[in-house]
């Protein structure tokens, strides 16, 4: 960011504060929770604001009393202390009133929290798989299943470029879905955890590997939502964005007819053989969002954590089945995970034919999808 | 040593001299003085490394560091403060206090002591070290869950090893406080008639002989599943990664209150004396505290919201987690109370009284927002709760140790401080702590989430803002360190009582008191 | 309590013995750790920890042995070791209640939600789908490959026996101490000592056999897991337990306590018990429900 423009957000930060009581400014200026497009999102944000003022109330309370006591009790104004210490009454008046308090906060509390359990009675299921660092999305009633990727380009995270409107909150494959409609999300991760989270859905949800969390939402207008993953998960996880893109019902029926077919000529390509180039183009892209977060975008690793593919003994010397092994399978205990599952056969024919030929690994060999299905 | 020279052992006034008085003795006020220097040193490296998180922050991009690196920095910057900073300072501070506060000559087991603060340099080499590895230090937080923390390098048995040992220092330095407290009281010194410092400290002990040895279990647990193939929190064996997390936080709430509750005893004398008035609710104070250590114990899953519990679970955590707001209410109230209708003077240490005692309430509001579990699916892991537990541990904690410091330095050394700096000191570090602070409450409510080394356009000017009150508060930490080096080198003579209002028997002993105190007890009426 | 004289304190003098303390055990760490990682070195630097660990241990004991029999310890010292001996051990119940919760946590909580328990259906459908709850389990990925579990009333009840019984033999031997019959101390102790040490030939036996016979090992999922992690912490406990009893042994034939002061002897005496106490727990969690 330039310093004019810091210093543009900097004139509206001060102009904001002066605006602070009017809560239009608020929400406008990101000072506050959203109140986000269900009804959840709507509970958590009434129970905040509710608790938020409870605290301010007793704050001015608490703090009013004492700051007169620090004015008018002042020794330089001649105060003489007195010397009580002990009023049972007040004690009790002032263990009693919190407890109350407090049981006025939790009715509403418990209310919301049951519903959010309420997973019952959905009109479809969507799974939510946790990788380093992308989202899988499966429509367990549509047979769709995609990767979900952040497609900011490290040319502005580098700060090489432009930074663009939604910098680190945009991806490849938004997960897209119908309005009105009340949707379970089944989270959980392939690798370590990580958290799917939408601030206007009203929650966030841990992914957790080998197990299955159930939340749901029913979004109530069509946009476009953005969130992050919320567990920490590793080295990206600052650039796992999630976006949630609800349409009505009739543009998510177009939505999944398209998807449908795209999938069919998918599962045709992979039977036919591909010729170098096409596995190259393919691999440099599959590359580019699946390894070289990890590798680099020049194959040279970074430092000692991740290994170098340029001119690695597996890449290039090494017998083309270790290679494809290793890719398949991942090395348990490392940061190499295993992508028999993240990736089709032509997206591991490409990415494994692209780095057994790129940065001038030079074997000129070629793999086709056939070699990988059937090492599976 | 022979049987000899032990029957020649009696006290001499001196210390030994020179380098090997430090390594070797087993003076309650010697071993106070170097856990106070360690902590010292440690609060500015662990304040060096969030100083590169904030610096990396101040505008989105990445400018200075990698992600990995980042993620060092901020797992490196929470163990360091706690585990380094925070409570060695209360165990310095305890050493020298305890001791002349109940009229023991010493602590119960003197060379128990020395070893205690002994581990801990060695501890942080292993720590610290890590840095140097293949693979980097510890990058998955401080809370090392599964299975994140099982992909550290070569650091990761190092980490492992420095807890283990930190957690012997500190349980064999809470056994000691416990024994000191319970058998070392001089005639007429009954339980309630001690300092609440004391009180407090006897409690903190407590929690603490009862919850690192689950730290040091989660992670030898954590160790086998790493290299002895042991699947504790591995599903496919039939474990769970979230076991760890109800482990840890078994450990890791009642750790946090171990970070607060000697600071309630600092706070719970310093403002009587400066009120020139009686602690009012004593009695309270004590039952207060008791009650927030039993409760610490049954509210850990706070921290866990959204790993899907049962419903009952949340709603079992939420409400008791809420309930914790009476007792620290309580001792909020007493404070004021205490004040009402005092005598008030605002020397250094009481400012940073009362900006603890109104700071820390806000953190604990923000606390009391995280409990409404609903709510807290919005907050958890965003800079929301950043702020909160900055906001009770930084105007929290390290005010209360730096009130501390500013309040008993004089008795230790025999100066007293310059007070004009020391209110620079304090105007600096409370106007730089808020705004380093208080704009993360709307970065987490406008949807940042934590340990991030680069974030969406929206969150600039806050951080960038945050980052601005960093440096402020950081750069003013030096002034600290200057003042305490002047009023050890010098300074007007302070009398015994050092303070007006000041009750207590450390206020008797000359300043600075000799290197032994109360060899024969005092008699307490 | 507090109405006691402070008069005669002991306050020792400065002592070499922390810091050598703390420099064995970070030798003994560093060398651990460099093992682990595969580094060269690191078993060397292990046992060199160890072998100053155990010096310093003879150094700093040595020194308090001679402390005590010099008469230095008054009444309020020994309840200063008293205290500290108590908490020691609870903060030792602690330790072992993380294991025992771990446990507790897989057969109550994570097995069954694996099983599709609670509102887990949907893991044990899409995840875990052949898997159902049982206990005891390697997981539902079959972990560490088809194993047997240890049986209940063999060795186990065995060593159930011989704890229980060197708990008799202690206190007998304690008995001894206190109307000052030597012989009987002796012997009471030397009782204990030894079945301690049959307790542990017992259990490298039945460990052996595990891995051998039985393919039950730490890989052997989570059973495999919280089964050696207890049995393991205890073994090694029940280790110390017996040192500190030889130690025991050696220092009653030498004659050094007396009937009113013999603190060293109750406080390993009372760590014997809360072993006993602790391999009960595991005889009934881990071998027998
Ligand atoms: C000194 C340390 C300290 C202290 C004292 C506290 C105090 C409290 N904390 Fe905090 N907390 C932390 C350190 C601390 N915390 C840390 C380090 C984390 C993050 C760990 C991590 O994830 O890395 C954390 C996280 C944390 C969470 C998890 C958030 C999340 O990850 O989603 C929660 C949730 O309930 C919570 C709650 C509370 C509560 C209810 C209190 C209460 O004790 C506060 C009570 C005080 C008051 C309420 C104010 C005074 C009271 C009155 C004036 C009386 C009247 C008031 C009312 C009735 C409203 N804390
Ligand atoms: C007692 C504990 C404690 C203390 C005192 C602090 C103090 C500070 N902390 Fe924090 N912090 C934590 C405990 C603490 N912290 C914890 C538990 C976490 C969570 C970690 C996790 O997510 O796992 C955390 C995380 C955390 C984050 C979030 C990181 C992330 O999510 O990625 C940030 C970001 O702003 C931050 C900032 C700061 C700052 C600016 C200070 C300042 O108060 C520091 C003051 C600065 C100084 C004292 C600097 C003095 C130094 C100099 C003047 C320079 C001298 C230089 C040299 C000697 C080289 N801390
Ligand atoms: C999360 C980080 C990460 C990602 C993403 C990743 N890798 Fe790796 N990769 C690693 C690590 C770490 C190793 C080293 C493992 C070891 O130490 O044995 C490795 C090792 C390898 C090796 C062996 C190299 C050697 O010299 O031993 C190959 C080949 C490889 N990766 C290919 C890929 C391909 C192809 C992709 C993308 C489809 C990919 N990796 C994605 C982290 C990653
Ligand atoms: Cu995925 Cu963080
Ligand atoms: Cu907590």
């Amino acid at each position: 960011m330039s310093l004019k423009q810091l210093s543009r957000r900097f004139g509206v930060l001060a102009g904001g504060g002066l605006l602070m009581s009017s809560s239009s400014a608020w929400a406008e200026l990101g000072l506050n929770m959203t109140r986000g497009v269900t009804s959840i999102s709507r509970e958590a944000y009434d129970l905040h604001m509710l608790i938020l003022w409870i605290c301010v109330l007793i704050g001015v309370a608490v703090f009013g009393v004492m700051f007169y006591s620090m004015y008018h009790h002042r020794k330089s104004r001649g105060a003489v202390p007195a010397q009580f210490h002990e009023s049972t009454t007040v004690e009790i008046v002032w263990t009693v009133v919190p407890m109350l308090i407090l049981i006025g906060m939790a009715i509403p509390a418990t209310r919301a929290l049951i519903a959010m359990e309420d997973t019952s009675n959905a009109d479809m299921t969507i799974t939510v798989t946790g990788y380093q660092w992308k989202w899988k999305y499966d429509y367990l009633d549509e047979d769709i299943s995609f990767f979900s990727t952040s497609s900011t380009p490290r040319a502005q995270i580098l700060n090489d470029a432009e930074k663009g409107e939604h910098y680190l909150l945009e991806v490849d494959n938004p997960v897209v879905v119908p309005v009105g409609k009340k949707i379970r999300f089944l989270t959980t991760a392939a690798d370590v955890i990580h958290a799917w989270w939408v601030p206007d859905l009203g929650w966030k949800r841990d992914a957790i590997p080998g197990f299955i969390n159930e939340s749901w939402a029913t979004i109530e207008e069509p946009g476009i939502y953005r969130g992050q993953c919320a567990e920490l998960c590793g080295k990206d996880h600052g650039f796992m964005p999630v976006v949630v893109v609800a349409k009505t019902e009739e543009d998510y029926q177009a939505w999944v007819s398209d998807q449908k077919a795209s999938a069919g000529a998918a599962a045709a390509s992979a039977d036919r053989e591909w010729t170098l180039a096409e596995l190259m183009s393919k691999g440099e892209s599959v590359y580019g969002t699946a390894c070289a977060a990890c590798h680099q975008p020049s194959g040279e690793g970074m430092g000692d954590m991740f290994p170098a593919l340029k001119g690695s003994p597996v890449t290039t010397a090494g017998p083309v089945e270790e290679h494809i092994a290793t890719v398949l399978k991942g090395r348990t205990g490392t940061a190499m995970a295993a992508f028999a599952a993240q990736l089709d056969d032509v997206d591991l024919a490409a990415v494994v034919t692209y780095t057994r030929n790129a940065w001038g690994n030079d074997t000129g060999q070629l793999v086709q999808p056939t070699q990988i299905k059937s090492l599976r | 040593m022979s049987t000899d020279a032990i029957a020649h052992d009696d006290h001499h006034d001196e210390p030994a001299k020179g380098l090997m008085r430090w390594v070797t003795t087993t003076n309650h006020k010697d071993i106070g003085t170097l856990y106070l220097l360690f902590s010292l040193l440690m609060f500015f490296v662990g304040g060096a490394m969030a100083l590169v998180i904030r610096a990396e922050l101040f505008q989105p991009g990445l400018q200075l560091v990698d992600p990995h690196f980042f993620n060092q920095m901020t797992t490196m910057h929470a163990l360091v403060m706690i585990f380094g900073a925070v409570m060695p300072a209360f165990v310095g501070l305890a050493n020298w206090l305890i001791p002349m506060m109940i009229g023991a000559p010493d602590m119960a087991l003197p060379r128990l002591n020395n070893w205690s603060f002994w581990i801990m340099p060695f501890a942080f080499t292993l720590l610290l070290a890590t840095l140097f590895m293949d693979g980097g230090a510890p990058a998955s937080g401080w809370t090392i869950y599964p299975p994140l923390s099982l992909q550290t390098g070569d650091a990761f048995p190092f980490l492992i090893f420095a807890i283990h040992f930190m957690g012997i220092s500190s349980v064999m330095g809470s056994i000691n406080i416990i024994a000191t407290i319970l058998n070392m009281r001089a005639p007429g010194m009954s339980l309630m008639k001690m300092p609440l410092f004391v009180w407090t400290w006897l409690i903190t002990a407590y929690l603490l002989i009862a919850v690192m040895p689950v730290l040091a279990g989660a992670v030898t647990m954590l160790l086998t599943d790493k290299f002895f193939a042991t699947s504790f929190f591995n599903a496919a064996g039939g474990g769970d990664p979230v076991m760890f997390q109800h482990i840890f936080w078994f450990f890791g709430h009642p750790e946090v209150y171990i970070l607060i509750l000697p600071a309630f005893g600092i706070i719970s004398q310093i403002i009587p004396t400066f009120s020139r008035k009686p602690l009012f609710g004593y009695a309270s104070m004590v039952y207060a505290t008791a009650s927030i250590a039993f409760l610490s114990f049954i509210v850990w899953a706070h921290h866990m919201f959204t790993v899907g519990m049962p419903l009952a679970g949340e709603l079992f955590f939420m409400y008791a987690t809420s309930l914790i707001a009476v007792p620290t209410g309580v001792k909020v109230f007493n404070w004021v109370a205490t004040m009402w209708k005092g005598a008030i003077t605002f020397e250094t240490p009481m400012l940073f009284a009362l900006a603890f005692v109104v700071l820390f309430t806000i953190g604990g509001f923000s606390g009391l927002m995280l409990a409404m579990a609903p709510a807290d699916f919005q907050y958890h892991d965003t800079y929301f709760v950043v702020a909160h537990f900055h906001y009770v541990l930084v105007p929290g904690a390290i005010f209360a140790i730096m009130a501390a410091v500013y309040y008993w330095l004089p008795k230790w050394t025999g100066h007293m401080i310059d007070e004009s700096l020391g209110r620079k000191h304090f105007w600096l570090s409370v106007i730089g702590v808020n705004i380093l602070f208080f704009p993360q409450h709307f970065l987490g409510l406008a949807g940042m989430p934590r340990r991030i080394p680069d974030y969406a356009l929206q969150f600039a000017e806050f951080n960038a803002l945050s980052s601005i009150g960093a440096f402020i508060f950081g750069l003013s930490q030096l002034m600290f360190l200057w003042i305490v080096i002047k009023t050890i080198r010098g300074g007007q003579q302070a009398s015994d009582q050092v303070w007006e209002g000041a009750k207590g028997l450390e206020w008797t002993l000359p300043s600075p008191p000799p290197y032994h105190t109360f060899e024969t007890a005092p008699e307490i009426k | 309590m507090s109405s006691t004289s402070h008069d005669g304190y002991y306050v020792p003098h400065g002592s070499y013995w922390p810091i050598t303390a703390s420099v064995a055990v970070f030798v003994t760490m560093l060398g651990a750790a460099n093992w682990l990682n595969g580094s060269g070195g690191g078993s060397t630097l292990f046992v060199i920890g160890l072998i100053l660990v155990v010096f310093m241990m003879f150094g700093w004991f040595g020194t308090v042995v001679k402390e005590s029999l010099a008469g230095r310890y008054n009444a309020q010292v020994d309840r200063s070791f008293r205290w500290s001996m108590s908490w020691f051990i609870f903060s030792e119940v602690m330790f072992f209640a993380a294991f025992f919760g771990a446990l507790y946590y897989a057969r109550t909580f994570s097995i069954p939600w694996l099983g599709g328990e609670g509102s887990n259906a949907m893991t044990n459908a899409v995840l875990w789908p052949a898997f159902e709850t049982v206990w005891p389990t390697n997981g539902p990925a079959d972990l560490g490959g088809a194993y047997q579990i240890m049986g209940t009333w063999g060795l186990p009840a065995i060593n159930t026996l011989i704890l229980l019984t060197s708990g008799v033999t202690i206190t007998w031997a304690h008995w001894g101490l206190q109307k000052n019959d030597r012989k009987q101390l002796i012997r009471g102790l030397a009782a204990t000592v030894l079945l301690g040490f049959t307790f542990l030939c017992v259990q490298a036996y039945e460990y052996s056999h595990a891995y051998h016979a039985l393919n039950l090992t730490l890989g052997s999922g989570i059973y495999g897991s919280t089964f050696f992690m207890l049995t393991g912490f205890h073994g090694f406990h029940v280790t110390i337990g017996a040192i500190m009893l030889t130690v025991m042994l050696v220092r009653s034939v030498r004659g050094h306590f007396t009937p009113e002061h013999h603190f060293a002897f109750e406080a390993a005496s009372w760590y014997w018990h809360f072993v006993d106490v602790v391999w009960l727990g595991l005889f009934i969690f881990v071998y027998w429900f």
